[in-house]
């Protein structure tokens, strides 16, 4: 698998679905081995996979004895990985920059040089693929496209990508043409490809004219809160209700029309607050906004949440609200749901394509959110219900499931020859 | 001989509109006077009108043939505003003689499972319509859903009826058969007549489904399974809605035709027809103990469509816990929209059972509970400003106080009834009688006056008028 993110380093929703198809994989299926290729570890990444610092690997041949690598490589990795990837470089690359063992460096995460990275990865992708062995090349997200193709080319095993996101979510419409064709010849070349909801799927069919064929919906799934999280008590606020929006505060996740809403209701009520967690490059502007609405008393801007801070967050709230103008998955409500808080989800979030104990609402439509809003904060039943029944149904969403899903896709395209024939 | 008891309902309910939480309060009109005139208009055409002139002409040419309807009083009222020529039909096939009209609750809700006074009230309140529409007091009663436990039951043969129609749920028959007919266990002058489940969903449900392995059904096939039960099984109620045809089935899987072949190919095999109350003068074989809600819906045969989530049961109970002052305030644009609002199929959109999809103008359940209970908590909030703003506890005493009274004056007047009939017993002259009477009078009079004494002044009205006519 190619990757670009993977815990314990977070820095958006991919490294969390990473780790969940990984794990739920090698939980479920006791023959399957994953060898995990990423562009920086940092060395505190769970063992149950075998893991590849791309910045490790050798792409110009330099002449070391085995001790001094063994001193220069991180324990996740011997020398004689070293010594097998050197026995592997296809091509001539001494004219790039590269450090001393022949590797090349990565800053990791998403710099300015990102498409450099991505070019760079792609190229150690090549020396990987020919000194591993292996039956099925699986690429996250569009950084890894070129990686994952490269592999396919080189080793002729089938490739699946995984459409965590595409640009016309993050863009509404006005793709990045660079970014458009590495994603569009990732998936021209993919034998089968997995979005992460059918409203992922539809777009990578209409945007991208993929067959629909090799297109397939696997929906993301959540692990059980660790007890540490579920110790957090809620919060009762006595008279006062808190509704909830949480995530990055830019154009995607229809921060406006959150406080459009809130708006709307603070006019009618007097003990609901609003809690406006997150931040983005539209938070001026939220804050702006609820200012000049005459609310910013009732709407509180907390900034950025981390770690345990967020499921504190969703503890302390009566109602999560994520009302995202387009939302590949979104995986929050569902981490809401886990807290016991129920959730307003737009239509156009692909979670609410398997979630059903939520209320769903168009995002554009403020009157139906704000009703939904009054509604959760004032009728105790709706509140119950949704509560409850949402712990239950999000507990059966796992990623043991996910993991036999993709396994099926796997099988199909490594013993049948994929989908088009 | 063999009997089919035909029973058909008509039920339309007034569709709410979307009204907002920030409409509470400020839009006392509920309705969606389009959605309405055109569902109504829709089902008329496609079903209520071709399949009452087909049963015309099925009345006009087999003599012997019978059906029974009931009309729900929301659908009533919506037939009359936007399709009074279905009300026209129903006139014209009252007057072939071969019809019965049964009575139900007005507003086809839920109120026989929460209180007593206004189920009652507004039974007596549909009884009388269908005695100014169609010129006969119903005997027989049906409740919305055929909702039926053995409390109803007793209540129901305390307003006079003769029988009830419910449900042939297997969960409380057991081996025994749906084909004769029972008594309620707790009055036994009540008869019970219960839906044959198979043969009324094999029209109902199941006619023009492709995937039925008895698909196609034909009258003749349809009749011998009638005439293939068991000797003594006499009786065979097939009950189901009249939207069955044209909506359930469209006119296009010929159920017409079917229908219209009945009554012919009954009479070849020997079996009659019977209405409602006729069957109800037959003797019962024995009593049947419903402790628990049934009804005709889903496989469950319960109320759980209604009241099976606590979205339901917070509704239901909001909405019930103004139904004594609604009943006792005289208003009657509250008495209105009280009626649309009880309407059962307002709690069946909210339901989270799993298959179930028709829901109106909503697309979820949380989406009809939000709608729903916006609405409610403006008529709430309006129903309390009746009573200027008295605290509940107070006016809820008050209700029960009204009640208790009612309730011992009724007793006073069957008590001096008694007393009469036997002074005319032992003494048969006129003049014997009127001192007894003037007594009692006197007494229950008194008795007027000392609770009179301890009114406050806010719910005087309500109380005097109340009160004072039974006294006398």
């Amino acid at each position: 698998m190619f990757g670009w993110e993977f815990p314990p380093k977070i820095y958006g929703g991919l490294a969390v679905a990473s780790y969940g198809i990984t794990k739920g994989m090698i939980e479920g299926q006791p023959d399957a081995e994953i060898t995990f290729c990423l562009p920086k570890p940092c060395g505190e990444e769970e063992k149950f996979l075998r893991i590849i610092g791309m910045n490790q690997v050798p792409i110009v041949y330099r002449d070391h004895d085995y001790d001094y690598v063994k001193s220069r490589i991180p324990d996740y990795m011997t020398p004689e990985d070293y010594y097998n990837f050197r026995n592997h470089i296809y091509a001539d690359f001494s004219y790039m920059n590269v450090n001393d063992m022949g590797c090349m460096e990565f800053a990791g995460g998403y710099p300015g040089n990102l498409h450099d990275e991505i070019n760079n990865f792609s190229i150690i992708a090549g020396v990987v693929a020919r000194s591993e062995q292996f039956d099925i090349i699986h690429a996250h997200d569009w950084l890894t496209y070129p990686a994952g193709v490269h592999a396919k080319l080189v080793s002729g095993k089938p490739l699946c990508i995984h459409v965590h996101a595409t640009d016309f979510d993050r863009s509404r419409g006005k793709v990045n043409p660079t970014v458009y064709s590495i994603e569009k010849n990732g998936m021209d070349h993919a034998d089968c490809i997995m979005c992460v909801s059918e409203l992922t799927r539809q777009t990578v069919i209409r945007e991208y004219h993929q067959d629909p064929l090799k297109c397939f919906a696997i929906h993301n799934a959540v692990y059980p809160l660790p007890q540490e999280y579920l110790d957090i008590p809620r919060v009762d606020h006595g008279k006062e209700k808190v509704v909830t929006f949480l995530g990055r505060i830019t154009m995607q996740k229809g921060p406006e029309y959150f406080i459009e809403a809130a708006d709307l209701v603070c006019k009618r009520s007097k003990n609901i607050r609003f809690c406006f967690a997150g931040s983005g490059d539209k938070y001026w502007e939220m804050v702006d906004l609820a200012a000049a609405k005459g609310i910013a008393d009732r709407v509180h801007f907390p900034g950025f949440q981390r770690g345990k801070q967020v499921y504190e967050c969703y503890k302390a709230s009566d109602v999560f609200v994520m009302p995202s103008v387009s939302e590949p998955f979104g995986i929050a409500p569902l981490e809401a749901m886990q807290c016991g808080t129920p959730s307003i989800i737009s239509k156009q979030s692909g979670c609410g394509e398997i979630l059903d104990k939520v209320i769903k609402v168009d995002y554009w439509d403020i009157n139906a959110m704000a009703d939904a809003i009054y509604s959760l904060c004032t009728n105790e039943g709706l509140h119950t219900y949704l509560r409850d029944e949402g712990l239950k149904e999000v507990a059966e969403i796992t990623w043991v499931k996910v993991g036999h899903r993709i396994r099926k896709l796997y099988d199909e395209c490594i013993y049948n020859g994929g989908f088009i024939h | 001989m063999k009997k089919i008891c035909l029973y058909f309902e008509i039920h339309q309910i007034i569709h709410l509109k979307r009204y907002r939480f920030f409409d509470i309060g400020r839009d006392h009109y509920y309705y969606d006077d389009y959605e309405n005139e055109r569902s109504i208009n829709d089902i008329a055409e496609r079903s209520y009108v071709p399949s009452l002139q087909t049963l015309i002409q099925m009345c006009k040419d087999n003599p012997e043939f019978k059906v029974a309807f009931s009309l729900s009083g929301v659908g009533l009222e919506q037939l009359e505003l936007h399709a009074p020529q279905v009300i026209d039909l129903l006139k014209e096939i009252n007057a072939t003689g071969q019809v019965e009209f049964l009575c139900e609750p007005y507003s086809h809700g839920l109120a026989s499972l929460a209180n007593e006074e206004s189920f009652s009230a507004e039974v007596k309140r549909m009884s009388d319509r269908i005695k100014e529409l169609f010129g006969k007091r119903p005997k027989v009663f049906r409740n919305s859903s055929l909702i039926y436990n053995d409390d109803i039951g007793a209540q129901v043969a305390a307003m006079g009826f003769k029988g009830i129609l419910t449900e042939g749920a297997k969960q409380v028959l057991g081996w025994k058969s749906p084909h004769y007919i029972y008594h309620c266990a707790s009055d036994p002058r009540l008869k019970l007549l219960l839906r044959d489940i198979k043969l009324s969903e094999d029209i109902t449900e199941r006619f023009s489904r492709q995937d039925w392995s008895e698909y196609p059904l034909f009258a003749d096939k349809w009749l011998d399974w009638i005439a293939a039960t068991p000797e003594g099984e006499d009786v065979i109620n097939i009950f189901g809605e009249l939207v069955t045809f044209g909506i359930f089935h469209p006119l296009s899987s010929n159920i017409l035709e079917f229908l219209k072949a009945i009554p012919f190919l009954a009479k070849e095999r020997g079996i009659g027809f019977a209405l409602p109350s006729e069957l109800c003068e037959e003797k019962s074989v024995g009593a049947i103990e419903v402790p628990y809600n049934i009804s005709w819906v889903d496989e469950e045969r319960d109320t759980s469509c209604w009241l099976g989530n606590v979205m339901q049961r917070e509704a239901f109970n909001k909405l019930y816990s103004v139904a004594d002052r609604v009943r006792v305030c005289g208003d009657r644009r509250i008495q209105m929209d009280w009626d649309s609002l009880q309407a059962s199929n307002n709690f069946r959109f909210m339901t989270t059972k799993p298959g179930y999809q028709y829901r109106g103008i909503y697309d979820s359940p949380y989406d009809a509970f939000t709608n729903y209970m916006n609405i409610l908590g403006d008529f709430i909030s309006r129903v309390n400003n009746l009573y200027g703003g008295a605290d509940n506890e107070e006016i809820d005493g008050l209700i029960t106080m009204i009640k208790n009274q009612q309730d011992e004056i009724t007793a006073k007047d069957k008590e001096i009834e008694r007393l009469r009939k036997k002074l005319e017993k032992y003494n048969p002259t006129e003049l014997e009688e009127k001192p007894v009477k003037k007594a009692a009078a006197k007494k229950s009079a008194k008795k007027v006056a000392d609770v009179k004494l301890e009114e406050t002044p806010k719910p005087k009205k309500t109380r005097a008028k109340k009160a004072a006519p039974k006294a006398e």
